[in-house]
């Protein structure tokens, strides 16, 4: 069973179509990346399976349910989304560890103290950040906390939209290393929006890439290994990420 | 004599009050910049967008920041009036911040927006402004500036807000250029153009360049120089050229930490956290 599946998707903002035809099925415990150009409708495509992009039509299945056109409470718990704009996305009134209980509490789970000093740890913050506002916080730290917002209630399927694009090199292996382990452990399944192709190649293992509201072509992630891609916006892609330079002879 | 430098840093302090006392999150910097490009790399938290923003005096209370000099070209920042220092802000210096949605005012038109920077620094008739902002979304790769003008913050893609940010931040033409993580949300080739319009106005009209990054294969590429930094100081300085050959444990470990095209590593190498640091 697909745990994500698009089926003829176009997206719209008001009178403005953003998104046209895309077709994804991804499959349980897949992680699958969406890539492509700036303002091609990559975290449009997010936000609609997230119910926040609700002038779509077409069809979207997530865990085998029909997604409706909003914000659904109960699809929460197995579906999180991380925002591009971890600034956006954070509540400035509300201290790291209200953002982090609070999903807990809505959903009425328990031990809420230990599960928050826990995913802290997990994503590689100090406990002193516990009660600070968002603020008070780096990018790369705010960030952080908006990956374990998501992480709190355990969901089955993670929307992942440039997760780590804010974050330097030595916390972004960390997070990474996490969600690859949460994978692996718990069967999780990622759609993850990102600009850069080692980080799919680290991740995934197919993507798909968008241009102009299209997509364009779906391939293996291990067609980065060889720059082997049909379509000529992705190449031009790969060729601007400097190729594969492992293989000099290419 | 060599001119004198566009800027000179002694001695940054930049701190914040704790429940365990005042911390110091930038612990006596010291550079100095010339027309010239420097990189700014190091871990999350190590205090890069705090040195940005504090030689715009822009550390938010209850930050305090102090430095024994903060002189740019000539003017010394840390005795100007507030008036005078918004005066330079934008015009002589500015800053393309980490969080550009943030940055821009919510209820403004980006073309609204990119207007009102230029008219703070030049006078130009209706017209021409709306021709000046058309041309400076294009340099950055909007490519349907038109549609574009008319939308509010909210309605642009991440990568578009950084454009728009990095357009409104050169059109005044500054001096000083600081710009924290400017393309993090763009993919490679957009980067590049992105980049190379940044990379012109310093070689043609001399502007200066600080490049705050977390990516370390464009600061190599985009500066002359590069600082380390780690826990609010500088662990190291090299030429852009020899970073690759860096030596600091720690400079090391981040180069080694960067995904590669063909991954094959199951697990990315990663830092002792034990070591740290921040407030
Ligand atoms: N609320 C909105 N109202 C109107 N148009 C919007 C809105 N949100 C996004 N758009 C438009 O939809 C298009 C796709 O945006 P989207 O954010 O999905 O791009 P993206 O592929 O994620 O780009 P990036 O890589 O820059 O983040 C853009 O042209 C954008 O201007
Ligand atoms: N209001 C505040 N109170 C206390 N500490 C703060 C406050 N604002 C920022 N800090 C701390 O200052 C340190 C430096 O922050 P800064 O934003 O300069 O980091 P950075 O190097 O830019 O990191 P990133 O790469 O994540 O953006 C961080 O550890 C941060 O938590
Ligand atoms: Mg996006
Ligand atoms: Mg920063």
């Amino acid at each position: 069973m697909s745990a994500i599946s698009l089926k003829n998707l176009d997206i719209s903002y008001g009178t403005t179509k953003v998104v046209e035809g895309a077709n994804i099925e991804v499959a349980a415990g897949e992680s699958f990346a969406l890539v492509g150009e700036s303002g091609s409708g990559k975290s449009t495509i997010l936000k609609a399976i997230a119910g926040l992009a609700p002038d779509w039509t077409g069809e979207i299945t997530v865990l085998g349910e029909k997604r409706g056109h909003r914000v659904d409470h109960a699809f929460a718990t197995r579906c999180q989304m991380v925002f591009q704009d971890p600034y956006g996305s954070l509540h400035p009134r509300k201290t790291v560890d209200a953002v982090l209980s609070e999903p807990l509490r809505i959903h009425g789970l328990p031990n809420r103290d230990a599960r928050v000093l826990e995913m802290l740890a997990a994503v590689g913050l100090d406990q002193r950040f516990r009660f600070r506002y968002p603020h008070q916080l780096s990018g790369g730290q705010r960030q952080r906390v908006a990956i374990a917002r998501a992480l709190m209630l355990e969901p089955k399927v993670m929307l992942l939209d440039e997760p780590t694009s804010a974050l330097d090199v030595s916390v972004q292996a960390e997070i990474l290393n996490l969600l690859k382990k949460l994978r692996r452990e718990q069967g999780l399944t990622y759609l993850m929006v990102t600009h850069n192709l080692p980080v799919v190649s680290f991740m995934c293992d197919r993507m798909a890439v968008m241009n102009k509201g299209r997509i364009v072509e779906i391939a293996p992630a291990s067609a980065l290994h060889d720059g082997s891609f049909t379509d000529p916006y992705t190449q031009s892609l790969y060729a601007a990420s400097g190729g594969n330079p492992d293989r000099k002879d290419q | 004599m060599s001119p004198s430098p566009l800027l000179e840093l002694e001695n940054l302090r930049v701190s914040f009050p704790t429940p365990k006392g005042r911390i110091e999150v930038v612990k006596g910097l010291s550079f100095t910049l010339g027309r010239e490009r420097l990189g700014i790399v190091g871990e999350s938290g190590s205090g890069k967008s705090m040195t940005g923003r504090a030689l715009l005096r822009l550390v938010r209370t209850p930050g305090a920041q102090v430095a024994d000099r903060m002189v740019f070209d000539g003017i010394d920042l840390q005795r100007l009036s507030e008036r005078k220092m918004r005066e330079l802000r934008g015009a002589r210096i500015s800053m393309i911040m980490q969080d550009p949605k943030f940055s821009l005012n919510p209820v403004m038109t980006i073309g609204a927006q990119i207007a009102e920077a230029l008219k703070t620094h030049e006078k130009l008739a209706r017209r021409d402004i709306r021709a000046r902002v058309l041309e400076m979304l294009e340099a950055v790769r909007i490519n349907d500036p038109e549609r574009v003008m008319e939308l509010y913050p909210h309605e642009v893609s991440g990568g578009m807000g950084q454009r728009v940010m990095i357009a409104m931040m050169l059109i005044p033409r500054p001096d000083l250029l600081i710009a924290d993580e400017p393309t993090s949300a763009l993919d490679v080739s957009v980067q590049a153009q992105v980049l190379d319009l940044i990379d012109e106005l310093v070689r043609d009209k001399g502007m200066g360049l600080i490049l705050i990054s977390h990516d370390l294969n464009l600061v190599a590429r985009y500066c002359d120089r590069i600082l380390v930094m780690h826990a609010g100081e500088v662990v190291e300085s090299c030429a852009a050229a020899d970073l690759q050959n860096a030596t600091h444990p720690y400079t090391r470990g981040l180069l080694a930490a960067v995904p590669r095209m063909e991954e094959t590593r199951a697990e990315l190498p990663t830092l002792d956290r034990s070591a740290w640091s921040g407030t």
